[in-house]
């Protein structure tokens, strides 16, 4: 159980360029039944349309969500921010989305999803920040770090693009710095041991 | 970051001196628009915004203008606007007066974008654009008509993806980094502050269009804003939201129904 009382954890996922496939095998590993709530937030288009949703439904048997305004939070579930939308935790039950102004040249920023998640989950929080050509996300990864949660930064040097790693590791917000192959397993691992 | 109370302090106190309601607004939105503040405005801490606030009347429309959301675009989800024009335009034509109401419209770029689509399917001359928004300081642009020139690259995509065969170009005149569009569009705009929070319904539309802005509600505001949205639109009428926004009320889908594709259009069929 989490120091906070909470008895499920929060995986949330920042991704930018060169991530998409270690997302991927990321969803893969989750296991079904941890009870867990999975929070995936890729940069990408602002026209793209719902491809990354099917693609992660692919790779795993959970219920892939493309999140819509004020969607409940389920446990076992895999929730995705919206092209062209922030997506924040309203409570612990319920999310919303914003439209404002981007952040790091980014909408949805992975900085606004993991700010929130951290002052809404705080301990119970396992944050992931992956490979990107921007320094978004390494503010985010500083909260939920501060707030007790757990953050795994993927070793730059096995990073497709290793900026935004670096900018998280550089502002000392990393728990544990981890190479690409074996992200998932210790992710999975982490779930398992709850 | 500003603390659960000092939030609270401050929605009341903007309710109390001035009547702003914003207690049933998304509070994790919210507070970041809250912080923005004491960023762009350089507080030191809320203490200090929290006392120019309470004796500054005249920094108030900046509040309001900072605390809500006005990032807007000309012809945004272009396919919402091919839909409108391809579905929901034809059936309009056929009233003697369209009446359109752009609710939350912010600084005016959608407002603009449908009087484009009302004169290229000849229905400009018989339409009423009613526009309102909580901030009067946006508002204003709308009547000026003046946008950033920076945008138009962006906006003529927009515009062409939305099914529009004209040049952009032919709807403003460039003066140095702005533009100016037609008076020709504006001539069919009214144009009014209008808070969904507290007032009521001012008129009966055939279509209305209230898109990301009760993203920003609670569950309780939205269901409400929804049935002043209800109360405002005519049998058969067309309501647009935004695309990821559910209207959830009681009765809803029992009076409405969605258009046969992916975009957010309902029509009022009870």
């Amino acid at each position: 159980m989490a120091e906070d009382g909470l008895s499920y954890k929060v995986v949330v996922i920042g991704g930018s360029a060169g991530s998409l496939e270690l997302v991927l095998k990321i969803t893969q590993a989750f296991p079904l039944n941890s009870g867990a709530i999975f929070i995936a937030v890729v940069h990408r288009k602002s026209d793209a349309d719902s491809i990354l949703a099917s693609l992660l439904a692919s790779r795993t048997l959970l219920p892939v969500r493309e999140v819509e305004d004020k969607e409940t939070i389920q446990p076992n579930t895999v929730y995705l921010a919206p092209p062209d939308y922030h997506l924040l935790v309203e409570d612990r039950l319920c999310f919303s989305l914003d439209r404002s102004e981007k952040i790091h040249y980014s909408r949805p920023s992975i900085d606004v999803t993991f700010e929130s998640v951290a002052h809404t989950f705080g301990a119970a929080t396992i944050a992931v920040l992956l490979s990107g050509a921007n320094a978004d996300g390494a503010e985010g990864m500083l909260s939920i770090k501060q707030a007790g949660g757990i953050t795994l930064v993927q070793d730059p040097s096995t990073a497709e693009v290793a900026y935004m790693p670096q900018q998280a590791i550089r502002q000392e917000a990393a728990s544990h710095i981890i190479a690409a192959d074996e992200l998932p397993g210790y992710i999975r691992n982490m779930l398992e041991a709850v | 970051m500003v603390k659960e109370d000092e939030l609270e302090l401050l929605l009341q106190t903007l309710y109390q001196l001035y009547g702003y309601d914003f207690t049933n607004y998304a509070k994790a939105s919210l507070k970041r628009r809250v912080n923005r503040l004491l960023v762009i405005d350089r507080f030191p801490s809320f203490a200090e915004l929290f006392y120019q606030v309470k004796n500054d009347p005249d920094y108030l429309s900046h509040v309001v203008q900072q605390l809500t959301v006005n990032v807007t675009e000309m012809f945004r989800d272009p396919l919402l606007f091919k839909a409108i024009r391809e579905q929901v335009l034809p059936i309009l034509a056929t009233h003697p007066v369209i009446r359109i109401w752009h609710a939350g419209c912010s600084t005016g770029e959608e407002v603009y974008s449908m009087a484009i689509l009302l004169q290229e399917a000849n229905l400009l001359h018989k339409s009423l654009l009613y526009a309102t928004d909580i901030n009067p300081l946006v508002i204003e642009n709308i009547r000026r008509g003046i946008f950033p020139v920076s945008q138009m690259q962006q906006y003529s995509e927009n515009y062409h993806a939305s099914g529009g065969r004209e040049e952009f170009s032919k709807y403003y005149t460039v003066k140095y980094d702005l533009v100016k569009f037609d008076e020709s569009l504006k001539s069919k705009m009214i144009v009014a502050t209008h808070n969904l929070v507290a007032d009521r319904s001012f008129n009966e539309f055939q279509l209305i269009l209230c898109r990301n802005v009760l993203i920003y509600f609670d569950r309780d505001l939205q269901e409400k804003v929804l049935n002043l949205f209800d109360q405002s639109l005519e049998k058969l009428g067309f309501l647009v939201l935004g695309s990821k926004e559910n209207p959830r009320f009681t009765d809803f889908s029992k009076t409405y129904t969605q258009l046969t594709n992916n975009q957010k259009i309902w029509r009022k069929m009870g």
